[in-house]
Formats: C-alpha cells, structure tokens, sequence
C-alpha cells in the first residue's frame, strides 16, 4: 500500500526536498568552520600583541578581513542552527519556545551584522 | 502541554553511557561557543571603535573572572571541534558500528584535551594573553 496521498500521485513530484535543508546547511557551516575557526585561533595566538595597532594592522592585512567576515557569517550561521534545535527539544510550552526562537534568530542576525561591520570598518580604515 | 511524555525524557537514560555523554558535551560545548560569538563580536566592535574604544573594553576583557571565560572557551572549542569531525565521518557512513564509535569516543576525548592543553598553554603560559 502507497503513503502518497492521491493528490501527491496526480502531480508526482514526490516531496519537496526541503526536510534536510536544516540538516544540510548546519553540515555545509560546520565543514566551512574547521578551517575558519582554526585559522583564527591560530592568529590570535601568533599576534605578537593584542593591542590596538596590533590588532588594527593585522585586519588590514591580505585576506584577513574576509575570513573574518566569513568566520562571523558562517559561524553566526551554524551558532543559529544548533541554538534553535536546543530551544525545540528543551521548551515544551509552544509560546515560549516561538517567542525564543524569535529572539535568537534576531539576536544572531544582530551579531552577523555587527560582526561585519566592525570588521569592515577596520578593514576600509574608517575606523578611528 | 499534552500528558504523555515527551522527547527528551532525559530521566530514563544512564547519563553516564558514552553515547549520551558525547553527544550532551557536544550540545553544551556548543551553547558555550554561542555565547564565545557574543564575546567575537564585543571585540571586533571594541577594534572598530578605536584605540580608547578598545582600552576601555580591554578593562573588562582583562578581568581575572575573564580568565576562567576564556578557559571554558578553549575547552568549548576544541571539544566541538574534535567532536564535530566525528559527527561529519559518521555523516559518511563510517564508524557507526558499535566498537568502532566507543573507539572514536575515547580518540575524541584524547586528541581534544591534549588540544586543549596545546592552546591553553599557547595562551595562558607562552603569550600569556589577555586583550
């Protein structure tokens, strides 16, 4: 006997390919983070300070900026995912676990979004 | 909120078994790191604002409590990191069998706290670092 529902059969296009788009993108973030994230502690603790110039310098430099700014995206991204399946399994009442959701997916919008305009603020020297 | 129980009833489980414990690490390990993102984003945003800027957050960041911080950042870290390749092998289809992932526990275990200790003496020790 088919599951499919008559309708499903008449247009056949089976299901809409979207149940592993969570599960999918939060592998895509957590492959893109190895070297991201490694790469970045790595620099941290091979900067001869952490003082301002230091810091401000080595932004500026090569590709820094943009693997900082990938490093915010990809990270805020995958932070978002893995944040929002702990909010499902942990808050049983639905409003509560609706309004957390909200909250969070906002609250890592906000990070992505300061994250790279701080960096990019560096990187362009309109920083002061 | 229905009567039946619901999913996760952590009550019935042995909390000490290796697989719920490696996974629970890996879920706390990585609500730890969010939290990391908020620290990532105060600093960058302190750079940004300018060598004042960045003194005055250098105050906060340079709290003694701060060390302990970065410390569960480091442990975070490299436990998610390690854990995470052991989540994207087993995404493969390898290493499901059952000795074979009590193996990859012990190595996850092994390989992230001498990871940790490499970073966290780089850090604490070597550069003694504290922005």
């Amino acid at each position: 006997m088919s599951l499919r529902t008559p309708l499903s059969r008449v247009l056949g296009m089976g299901s809409a390919k979207q149940g592993v788009h969570h599960w999918w993108v939060q592998r895509l973030t957590s492959v893109a983070l190895v070297p991201l994230t490694v790469w970045f502690v790595v620099s941290l603790l091979t900067l001869p300070s952490l003082d301002h110039a230091t810091v401000a310098a080595w932004e500026r430099h090569g590709s820094t900026a943009l693997l900082l700014v990938l490093l915010v995206l990809v990270g805020t991204w995958h932070s978002q995912l893995g944040v929002r399946v702990v909010v499902e399994d942990y808050v049983p009442s639905p409003g509560a676990r609706t309004v957390t959701l909200a909250l969070i997916a906002f609250a890592h919008a906000l990070l992505a979004a300061a994250g790279t305009f701080a960096v990019l603020k560096v990187a362009l020297g309109v920083a002061p | 909120m229905p009567a039946r129980p619901l999913s996760p009833h952590l009550s019935v489980y042995r909390m000490y078994r290796y697989t719920l414990l490696t996974s629970f690490l890996n879920r706390a390990t990585g609500v730890v790191l969010s939290l990391a993102l908020v620290l990532l984003v105060y600093w960058l945003a302190a750079v940004a604002g300018g060598a004042q800027a960045q003194a005055r957050a250098a105050r906060l960041l340079g709290l003694p409590v701060m060390k302990l911080v970065y410390a569960a950042c480091i442990i975070a870290f490299c436990y998610h990191l390690v854990a995470g390749i052991r989540h994207l092998v087993w995404d493969t289809g390898h290493g499901l069998e059952r000795a074979q992932s009590r193996n990859s526990a012990w190595l996850v275990l092994a390989a992230s706290v001498l990871l940790m200790l490499l970073i966290g003496a780089f850090a604490f020790v070597l550069a003694g670092r504290a922005p």
